[in-house]
C-alpha cells in the first residue's frame, strides 16, 4: 500500500470508530435531550483545540460473548485541549456505546489521561454519562473504578478536578464525582444515586423517581453533592469555561491575573447595602459585588445552605475566595450544612493559591434538637480546622454582627487572619445584647418590681457598651474599624503586602480534619 | 443578578440567644422533623426489610431477650428481641410486611 492508501485506511478507521454506538444509540441519545459525547467535548474546548488519544483501544473481555462484541472506544473519549486558551484534559463516556459502561480499558483510558494531567499539572474534567459498571467484565469493572478513585485521591488539591454529571452516574460510579472539587448538574438529565428508584421499590416498598431521588435539583439544594446547577447542556458549559478562568492551572501556579476593573460603584451602593439593626435581613452578595471587579461574582453552590455564600470574584484581577454570613436566609447561621459548605470551599482555595476574604454578619450557631444530632459539633469544627490549616492571604471584614462561636469561626484573627477590618456598624460580642443581658443580669430583673422594663434597661445598657467593634478593637482583636466605602481600598492594599506571605505548618504527613 | 426559581417563601423570625432575626428559611429547615423520643415500650425496626417470621401474639408475656420476630434486610435476617419483660400490646406486622426504618414493630404494655 502507497502512503496514500495507508492514509485514506487510517481515515477510514477513524471515520467508523468516530461514529460511537451507530446511528440508531446516537439518535436515543438526542432523543434523551442529550447531547453525544463527542459534541460535549467540542462545546466545551475552544474550537479546532481537541486532540483525541487511545481511540483505537478495545476491550479484551471474552466471557458472556463479549469477544464477538466490538466497543469503539471501549465507550468514553480521551483527550486534551483548551478552554479559553488554558490547558485541560478531558474525558467524556460515550452513552451510545454500551451504555458508556465501564470495563477495564474503559477505565484504563481514563485513568491514563489522568494521569497526563497530572504529570503536565493542567485541571481535569470528566464528563459522566454511563449506565455503570460493565457487568460482564466482572471484577475487572471495580478494578477500573478503584484505579479512578486512587488517582482522584492523588490528584486532589495538585490539579483541580472538575465532574460533569451529563446522564446517569449510579452505583460506585458516584465516587469518582464524589471526591473531585466541583460537580456540575443539568435539570432533567443528571441523576445521581448509589442505589436506585428499582432497589429502593423491591427492598423497601417505597416509590420514589429517580428526578426526586438524585436528580439535579436534589443534589444542587439537598445533598450538596454537585456545586453548580444548569438548565442546559450548553449553559452548563458555558460555567465551566467561566470557573476555569478563576482557577489556576494546579497547586504550583495562581489563578491568571484578569485585566483590573472597579465595581459597578452605581449599581452597588456599599453605604446603603445594610441595614444598622442587627435583626434585619440583606443580601449580602450585594456587599461582594460592591467590592469585586466588574462587580463580578460567580457562586458556588448557591442552592445549598445559602446561609452562607463562596464564590470566586476579582480584586485588581487576582482571584479571590469570597466566604460570607447571607442573613437572608436562616439570619446566616453556621449550621451543619453551611460549616460543611465553607470548609471545603476554603480548603480548595488554601490548596490552590487563592486568597480568602471573609465577611462577617451572624448571630452564631443554629439552635435545634435536629442540628445538635446530626452533628453540628464535628462538622461545625470543620470550618475552624479550614481556616486554621489555611495559610493563603486570609482577610476578614466584619460588616454587622459577629457573635460568640461565630465569631471566632469565620476566620478571626484568632485562626491567624492577617487582617481583620470592622465597619463602624459591627457588634462583636460573646452574644447578642439580649440573651447577654438576660444571663448576666438575671437576677437583677428577676428582683426588680417591674422586670421587664428591667430587662430593657439591661439590654440598653449592654448595647450602648458592648454592641459595637471597639471593645474588640481595644484588645487589637480588629486591625482597623474603617468605613464601609473604604473596604475595597483596605481590601486591596491588604492583599497587595501580603503577595509574599510566607507561613509554614508544622511539619506533618497530613492532618486529621474533622470529616 | 440570578433569580431564584420556585414559590415564593416568606420571612420567619428566627431566635438566637433571645434575638429574634427576620429572615428567610431555607427548604432543608422547612422540611425538619420534630424529634420525638424513644419509647422503650415500642420495638421499632432498625433498617428498613421484610418481616419473614413473627413469634410473638397480642397478650403474650414474653422475658427480655424473647424473640419477637425476623427482620431480613441487605440479606441478613435478624432476630429481634424483647428489650425487657413485658406483655405484648401490640403486634402491627404480619409476615411478609416491608417496613421502613423507624416503623413501630411490636409495643410493649
Amino acid at each position: 500500500m502507497s502512503i496514500k492508501q495507508k492514509t485514506l485506511d487510517l481515515k477510514q478507521r477513524m471515520q467508523n470508530a468516530i461514529q460511537g454506538g451507530g446511528a440508531k444509540a446516537i439518535e436515543k441519545q438526542v432523543a434523551m435531550g442529550k447531547m453525544t459525547a463527542r459534541e460535549r467535548i467540542l462545546s466545551l474546548l475552544d474550537p479546532n483545540s481537541f486532540h483525541e488519544y487511545d481511540l483505537f483501544v478495545e476491550h479484551a473481555a471474552k466471557d458472556f460473548d463479549m469477544d464477538k462484541k466490538h466497543l469503539p472506544g471501549d465507550g468514553v473519549i480521551t483527550g486534551t485541549g483548551t478552554i479559553n486558551g488554558f490547558p485541560v484534559c478531558v474525558y467524556a463516556q460515550d452513552f451510545t456505546v454500551a451504555g458508556g459502561s465501564l470495563g477495564l480499558m474503559h477505565a484504563r483510558k481514563i485513568g491514563k489521561i489522568m494521569d497526563h494531567a497530572m504529570k503536565l499539572k493542567i485541571p481535569i474534567i470528566g464528563i459522566n454519562d454511563s449506565g455503570g459498571a460493565r457487568i460482564q467484565e466482572g471484577v475487572n469493572s471495580l478494578a477500573g473504578y478503584g484505579e479512578i478513585f486512587y488517582r482522584n485521591t492523588q490528584a486532589s488539591g495538585v490539579i483541580p478536578q472538575i465532574s460533569v454529571i451529563l446522564g446517569p452516574c449510579a452505583g460506585g460510579a458516584v465516587y469518582s464525582p464524589a471526591l473531585t472539587d466541583f460537580v456540575f448538574v443539568v435539570d432533567k438529565i443528571s441523576k445521581m444515586f448509589i442505589t436506585g428508584p428499582e432497589v429502593i421499590r423491591s427492598v423497601l416498598g417505597e416509590e420514589i423517581t429517580m428526578e426526586e431521588l438524585g436528580g439535579a435539583r436534589v443534589h444542587s439544594e439537598i445533598t450538596g453533592n454537585a456545586h453548580f446547577f444548569s438548565e442546559s447542556e450548553e449553559e452548563c458549559f458555558q460555567k465551566i469555561k467561566k470557573l476555569v478562568s478563576f482557577i489556576p492551572w494546579s497547586n504550583k501556579k495562581k489563578a491568571a491575573p484578569f485585566p483590573k476593573k472597579a465595581p459597578k460603584s452605581k449599581q452597588f451602593r456599599i453605604d446603603n447595602i445594610i441595614p444598622t439593626d442587627p435583626r434585619e435581613p440583606y443580601d449580602v452578595r450585594d456587599v461582594i459585588r460592591s467590592v469585586s471587579d466588574d462587580s463580578e461574582f460567580f457562586e458556588v453552590q448557591e442552592l445549598y445552605a445559602a446561609n452562607m455564600v463562596i464564590g470566586f470574584g476579582r480584586l485588581n484581577g487576582e482571584t479571590i475566595g469570597f466566604v460570607a454570613n447571607q442573613p437572608l436566609i436562616l439570619a446566616g447561621v453556621l449550621d451543619v450544612d453551611s460549616s460543611d459548605k465553607a470548609a471545603r470551599f476554603i480548603r480548595f482555595c488554601d490548596a490552590f493559591n487563592i486568597p480568602l476574604v471573609t465577611l462577617v454578619d451572624l448571630p452564631g450557631y443554629l439552635p435545634g434538637i435536629d442540628q445538635e444530632h446530626a452533628g453540628v459539633i464535628r462538622h461545625g469544627a470543620k470550618i475552624l480546622y479550614s481556616y486554621s490549616e489555611a495559610t493563603v492571604p486570609k482577610v476578614t471584614v466584619i460588616l454587622r454582627k459577629a457573635y460568640g462561636g461565630g465569631y471566632i469561626a469565620m476566620c478571626s484573627r484568632h485562626l491567624k487572619a492577617d487582617f481583620v477590618f470592622a465597619w463602624p456598624t459591627a457588634e462583636i460580642a460573646v452574644m447578642g445584647p439580649e440573651g447577654a443581658a438576660n444571663i448576666i443580669f438575671r437576677h437583677e430583673i428577676m428582683n426588680a418590681s417591674n422586670p421587664e422594663e428591667t430587662r430593657q434597661r439591661k439590654v440598653d445598657e449592654y448595647k450602648q457598651k458592648f454592641a459595637n467593634p471597639y471593645v474588640a478593637a481595644a484588645h487589637g482583636y480588629i486591625d482597623a474599624v474603617i468605613e464601609p466605602a473604604e473596604t475595597r481600598k483596605f481590601l486591596l492594599h491588604a492583599l497587595e503586602i501580603a503577595v509574599d506571605k510566607d507561613e509554614k505548618s508544622p511539619e506533618k504527613k497530613h492532618g486529621i480534619p474533622p470529616f | 443578578m440570578k433569580k431564584r426559581k420556585g414559590k415564593k417563601t416568606e420571612n420567619i423570625l428566627l431566635n438566637v440567644d433571645d434575638v429574634e432575626y427576620t429572615t428567610l428559611p431555607n427548604k432543608k429547615y422547612q422540611q425538619r422533623k420534630p424529634y420525638t423520643p424513644l419509647n422503650p415500650k415500642v420495638v421499632t425496626s432498625f433498617m428498613p426489610g421484610n418481616i419473614q417470621k413473627v413469634f410473638v401474639k397480642k397478650g403474650q408475656k414474653v422475658k427480655e431477650g424473647s424473640e419477637l420476630c425476623i427482620l431480613e434486610a441487605m440479606k441478613m435476617k435478624n432476630i429481634i428481641l424483647a428489650p425487657e419483660d413485658g406483655v405484648i400490646k401490640r403486634v402491627n406486622i404480619k409476615e411478609g410486611d416491608i417496613v421502613a426504618k423507624h416503623h413501630a414493630l411490636i409495643e410493649l404494655q
